[in-house]
Parts: structure tokens; C-alpha cells; sequence
């Protein structure tokens, strides 16, 4: 879009307090009118020394902090972490562990990707939605909570296995959910996603061409709403997703070009359906078995390194261990999906207008915490 | 007012009091009446607001203060804000940041001066009286830029230009649609508008014009614009403005723009009642002498309001160019082509 910037310029500071970023992001907006010539992310308000802090402490004291990074999924947060190091131990788990494994983090991603879009509803203007999602949410939260305790930061998945396996019965509670669950998901498209201003809103807006997200490292749902079909569970599998039957969704399009705000909301909704049969097919093959492997008390692994993805609801979360053979990891580092988006943000928001501004930025749905870590 | 002087004639010595009070007594007393009708009316409505919208979201809503279903809510809120500290930041243009709140609400209140609640119940019959609410209403969008303007708040500044930008040209299609019931009654005041649509529901305007009907429909929509509610809320549009021109108001004066807000949003669908759906009338034979004119104005007035709420927590919010486009490229040719209609229609 070409734009004349000849009027005078405003610079506009929005955050790190301000009600749409989703955190503590600040960007100062340089505004010519209702147009925004440029916007420049300001990141790591929330930066909490995660990866020099985890140098510190023993393996098995690294998950909790790993929840604190994507709060809005820690179940996939720490099933990267426990992967990672079981990858370098070499430790392999039995397949009820992996079933868990499998529906916790499709339980989370359905209960991240809600948050995505009830928040974006609330950036368009329509709050209801919102409400919507977070009533669904609590559901998935309660099942956390009844499972270990906890309702945000879980703690769950250990190196070798599980915290806890899940009540009796609880299959039974969890497909009953998945069967309500996928009829909300289609009100939730007649309120909000097939809404003409929404569409208006979000279809024209925010174009990330496929060759700009590939460039900048962009994954997850916000590459596939550029249309490249690249998920870590298809491309790479781990814990058994070869064995279940799901589709990668990619934005299609339907309202304007490929990679527009609408695009990358979209693949969240249509996700949340691919997760809903993921969780039917675990359910079916979860067999009974002890959740915790034999592991030594101490975790020791070799001295050595390992890179291990694993796709997270906001796209490829790597974790790089460095092991010296000691009790504590020599190095760790975060490869975070948010991170790699936030860089793409000033590109895609060029020329936009100052609402543009809030609906490209709920699209790309980020969260600080794991931005600054 | 001239029922009310009446009954203040009835107190003793009244004649006695000087010329000046004599004229300035009615007046205060039926402004005092208004107002605390209005501020009735007011906590009701945000009262309704939340219990609709909790419902549409799938809540209770307030249920706890005052028992029955939370109804003492809006109240206690109210009485919350005036008890507040009344923080005036230190880089705003004081006198003007202080007057903003005030010149807002004038706007509002002032028009109900010639509101027609019932066959009697009204403060004054205004020969222009259409033309003076359309007209008194748009006093608002002064304060609004005031207090944009005065805030020293780039958000506020933004939140006014877009409100000001805004209710001006959202006014034209509304007036012109105010103008296809105006031709086809050839007065402009509110009781002689309320007296033509008498007798039956096909004299309703909405009924018996189709191109009133369409103009009803205009009407309702720039009124929403006009009223900033959903989707046309841009001025105040939380997710990017944080709070548009209120951001730096607090307590007392932020509780004046909030009853400004249902004031006008009361203001607007009064008017459509008595332009469109016939006013305090009712065209049911035994009905109508059993329920007084007033009920019957506010249960359709009320009916207008539930309608602008269920659309503000159902919609997403326009953007600004999107706004402008439906003003001047939607409503305001086919509110022309009405008027045609509406003209045809009268001369016929």
C-alpha cells in the first residue's frame, strides 16, 4: 500500500500498559492521522533470566519454570522441555504415557487457541466471544485441575512419565467435553468468524506473503495462514502423532489474499476441530500402565547436546540443551515461535492503520511471557 | 411546564413573589423533575445493559447488591463515582477539562426539554421542536472535543477527533430521515408529529409509509454512530484508544460522561418512538385508557434500547474508514432517494 506521509508525524508510545498487547509489549507508533508510517516492538519488559536461571538448577526444577514462559499453555511448554531430555537420555515411554501426553497437549492447545480467539474478538470490538471461550476454557482448566492440582501452571509432565495419572473416569468426562465442545466451536463462527464487519476487519488486513513468514522463521498457526502446510506433529512426529489420523489446516483464503489476519485466525478455529478428533483417538488407544518409567532419582544425563521441537499451540518450540554430565544443564536455549513472529511484526504492520495495528497484532497472538522469558 | 405553574399557583401567596421568580420557579422545578427522571431512567438502563449483557455472554450479572437479581448494582456504582477523588492531572487545560464533562450532558438533557412523554406530560410544545433536538444534541460533540482537547492525552485526542469526525456526518443521514416524517406531517413539532400517527397502528409511520420504514431503519443506524454505541464505538474503542476522550476522567466527571451516554442513547430512541411508533400512543381500545401515556412511550423507547444492547454485544467495531464510507456512501443516497419518496408520497 502506498501511503504519503507528508502530514505531520505523531509519535504514538502504546504500552507496555495499554489494554491490546496482550501483555507488556510497547510499540511506538509513528501515526500520520489514523495511518501508522511505522511501528517499532519494544520487547522484554517480562524478562525474567529463564535461560541463564535454569544453569542453576537440576533438571527435573527446570519444568516449573518452563510453565512460566507461554502461561497460556504450559502443558505444552513442559512437554517440550521433558521431551528434550528424555531425547538426550535416551529414555522411552510407555504408550499410556504418550496417549497422556498427546491429549494434555491437544487439551491445551484447544484452551490456548481459545484464548486466541476470544481475545481477538475483544481486540475487533466484540466482547462476547471472549466470554464465550473462557467459559469453554474453564472446562479444559478443570480437568487440569483435577488431574494435578493445578489450573495454570501445571508441573505435569516429568522426565520419564507423569506427575499423576488421570482419575478413573476421567476418558469418559473428556470425550463427553470433546462431544459438547465441537458444536460451540460452529457458534462461535455464526457470532464472530463469518461476521461481515469482522471479516472486514481482519480479511484485508495484515497480509504476511508466504516467502515474508518463511524468511523470518515464522511457525505455527501463523505460517499455515500464509498457506505453507508445515506442523512439527506432521513433519516431524514425536510421542506417536504418525499413528493418529489429523490434518494441518492452512489459510485458504476465502475472504481476500492468502495471509491475512483472518487467515491466521482461522487456522486456530479450524485447529481446535483437528485437535478435538486427535483427543477421540488417544482416548480410544490410552491402555493401562504404570505413568512413571523407571528413572534414576537423580537425573543425570550424558555430557553431550540436543535440539528438540515440538509444535506448540502458538508454532515450533525448540528446546537446545547442552549437557556437561552434571546435575545441571550447562546451557539451555529457547527457540520460541512468539520471538520469531514479533520480528516479522513491523514488515506486515507497515502502512497500516491504527486499528489495523491491534488486529494484526491479536492475530499473530503472542505471549509476552515467552517472548522476553 | 404549564401544568406545573398551574399547580404552583395553587400555593398561597405565590402572586405575591416578584416577577423574576414567578418566571424562573416552573422552570427549575420541571428541569429538576427531568433530571432526576432522566437519572432513574439512566441507572435502570445500565442496569439492563449489564444483565442483557451478561445473559448474551452467558452470566448472571450483578445479583448480589440489594437481593433481587442485583438491582441496587448501578446505585451503589453511582454513588461510588461520586465519592471518588476528583483527580484533575496536573497537564491538563483545567477549566476546560472541567467544563468538558458538563457540556456533554447539557447536550443531552437539554433536548428532553421537548420530549413528548404523553398526551400532558411534557415540559414544553417547541414549534421547531425536531429541528431543536437535532440541533441541541449536536452541542455534545463541543464537550467532546473539549475534553479531548484539554486531556493532554494522545488517546483522548484520537477518541475526539474520531467522535467528532463521527457524530457530524452521522448527523445528516439521521436529520434527513427525521425529515422524510417531518414532510409527510408538514410540522416539526413533537405533539403534532405524536397526534398524526392516532387512532391505529397502520397510521404508525413505520406502518403506513414504506419509505418511512427504510427511514426508521436509517435512523436507528446513524443514531447508534451518533451515540457511539457497537459498531460504531470507534471514539471510545477500548481495544485500541484505551478509553478514547474519557481516558483521564475519573469519579464525578467520568460519571457525567457515563450518564451523557444513556441519556443520549435514551434521546435517540425517544425520538424514533415518537417519529416512528407512534409515540405515547396506543392504538388498543381499552388498553390505552388503562395505561398511562408515559408507560407507553417508555416500554417502547425501552424496547428501541434493548435492541441497540443486543447489538452492541453481539457486533464487532467498524474502522474508521469503513465508518465513514457506510456514512457517505450507504445512508446518505439512499436517505435522499427517501426523502423523494417520502415527498411523492405526501403530495400525492
Amino acid at each position: 500500500m502506498e501511503v504519503d506521509y507528508s502530514g505531520d508525524i505523531m509519535t504514538l508510545n502504546m504500552g507496555p500498559q495499554h489494554p491490546s498487547t496482550h501483555g507488556v509489549l510497547r510499540l511506538v507508533l509513528k501515526t500520520d492521522g489514523e495511518i501508522v508510517a511505522d511501528a517499532v516492538p519494544h520487547i522484554g519488559y517480562l524478562h525474567r533470566c529463564f535461560e541463564k536461571h535454569v544453569e542453576d538448577v537440576d533438571y527435573a526444577g527446570v519444568v516449573p519454570f518452563t510453565d512460566r514462559m507461554d502461561y497460556c499453555a504450559a502443558m505444552n511448554m513442559e512437554q517440550g522441555y521433558v521431551l528434550a531430555v528424555e531425547k538426550l537420555m535416551g529414555i522411552e515411554v510407555n504408550d499410556r504415557v504418550r496417549y497422556l501426553r498427546i491429549i494434555m497437549a491437544e487439551l491445551s492447545r484447544i484452551a490456548s487457541h481459545l484464548i486466541a480467539a476470544g481475545t481477538y474478538g475483544n481486540d475487533i470490538g466484540s466482547f462476547t466471544p471472549f466470554l464465550w471461550c473462557f467459559r469453554d476454557r474453564e472446562k479444559i482448566l478443570d480437568f487440569f485441575e483435577e488431574t494435578c492440582g493445578a489450573r495454570l501452571l501445571y508441573n505435569y509432565h516429568w522426565v520419564g512419565g507423569l506427575m499423576h495419572d488421570i482419575k478413573p473416569g476421567m476418558e469418559q468426562k473428556i470425550v463427553e467435553f470433546v462431544d459438547y465442545f465441537e458444536p460451540q466451536v460452529d457458534n462461535l463462527n455464526r457470532l464472530l468468524s463469518d461476521n461481515y464487519i469482522f471479516i472486514q476487519r481482519t480479511a484485508n488486513v495484515g497480509i504476511m506473503s508466504p516467502e515474508t513468514a518463511i524468511s523470518y522463521g515464522v511457525t505455527g498457526p501463523n505460517l499455515r495462514g500464509s498457506g505453507v502446510q508445515f506442523d512439527v506433529r506432521k513433519d516431524e512426529p514425536y510421542l506417536g502423532y504418525e499413528e493418529l489420523e489429523f490434518e494441518v489446516q492452512v489459510g485458504k483464503g476465502e475472504h481476500g489474499p492468502v495471509g491475512s489476519c483472518w487467515d491466521r485466525y482461522m487456522v486456530r478455529i479450524r485447529e481446535v476441530k483437528e485437535s478435538c478428533k486427535i483427543i477421540r483417538q488417544a482416548v480410544a488407544r490410552l491402555t493401562p500402565g504404570d505413568v512413571r518409567e523407571k528413572v534414576p532419582k537423580r537425573i543425570k544425563p550424558p555430557a553431550g547436546e540436543v535440539y528438540m521441537r515440538t509444535e506448540a499451540p502458538r508454532g515450533e518450540l525448540g528446546y537446545y540443551i547442552v549437557s556437561d554430565g552434571s546435575l545441571k544443564p550447562y546451557r539451555l536455549k529457547v527457540k520460541s515461535p512468539c520471538f520469531t513472529v514479533m520480528s516479522a511484526f513491523r514488515e506486515v504492520s507497515r502502512g497500516a492503520m491504527i486499528a489495523d495495528i491491534i488486529s494484526i497484532l491479536g492475530s499473530f497472538d503472542i505471549v509476552l511471557g515467552e517472548i522476553d522469558r | 411546564m404549564e401544568s406545573i405553574a398551574k399547580l404552583l399557583q395553587a400555593i398561597p401567596e405565590y402572586d405575591a413573589l416578584p416577577e423574576l421568580l414567578q418566571f424562573l420557579i416552573p422552570i427549575v422545578t420541571s428541569c429538576v423533575i427531568i433530571f432526576a427522571l432522566l437519572a432513574l431512567c439512566v441507572l435502570f438502563m445500565v442496569w439492563l445493559e449489564r444483565k442483557v449483557s451478561a445473559h448474551i455472554q452467558d452470566r448472571l450479572g450483578p445479583m448480589v447488591v440489594g437481593g433481587w437479581h442485583g438491582w441496587a448494582q448501578t446505585l451503589a456504582d453511582a454513588l461510588k463515582l461520586f465519592l471518588k477523588e476528583d483527580i484533575v492531572p496536573a497537564s491538563v487545560d483545567k477549566v476546560l477539562f472541567k467544563m468538558a464533562p458538563f457540556i456533554v450532558f447539557l447536550g443531552a438533557f437539554a433536548a428532553y426539554v421537548v420530549l413528548p412523554f404523553g398526551a400532558s406530560s411534557f415540559v414544553t410544545d417547541l414549534n421547531i421542536g425536531i429541528l431543536y433536538i437535532v440541533a441541541i444534541s449536536s452541542l455534545s460533540v463541543i464537550g467532546i472535543i473539549m475534553a479531548g482537547w484539554a486531556s493532554n492525552n494522545k488517546y483522548s485526542l484520537y477518541g475526539s477527533m474520531r467522535a467528532a469526525a463521527q457524530i457530524i456526518s452521522y448527523e445528516i443521514p439521521a436529520a434527513l430521515s427525521i425529515m422524510a416524517v417531518v414532510i409527510s406531517v408538514g410540522s416539526l413539532s413533537m405533539i403534532e408529529i405524536v397526534e398524526a400517527q392516532k387512532g391505529s397502528f397502520l397510521n404508525w409511520f413505520i406502518i403506513k409509509n414504506p419509505f418511512i420504514f427504510l427511514a426508521f431503519i436509517i435512523y436507528f443506524i446513524a443514531s447508534l454512530a451518533e451515540v457511539n454505541r457497537t459498531p460504531f464505538d470507534l471514539p471510545e474503542a477500548e481495544s485500541e484508544l484505551v478509553a478514547g476522550y474519557h481516558t483521564e476522567y475519573s469519579g464525578m466527571r467520568f460519571a457525567f460522561f457515563f450518564l451523557a451516554e444513556y441519556a443520549n442513547m435514551f434521546l435517540v430512541a425517544s425520538v424514533a418512538t415518537t417519529l416512528f411508533l407512534g409515540g405515547w400512543t396506543l392504538p388498543i381500545p381499552l388498553l390505552s385508557e388503562i395505561i398511562p401515556g408515559p408507560i407507553i412511550f417508555l416500554a417502547k423507547a425501552l424496547l428501541l434500547i434493548f435492541i441497540q444492547m443486543w447489538m452492541r454485544w453481539s457486533l464487532p467495531r467498524l474502522r474508521v474508514d469503513q465508518l465513514i464510507y457506510v456514512n457517505w456512501k450507504v445512508l446518505m443516497p439512499i436517505s435522499f432517494v427517501l426523502i423523494l419518496g417520502a415527498g411523492w408520497m405526501a403530495i400525492r
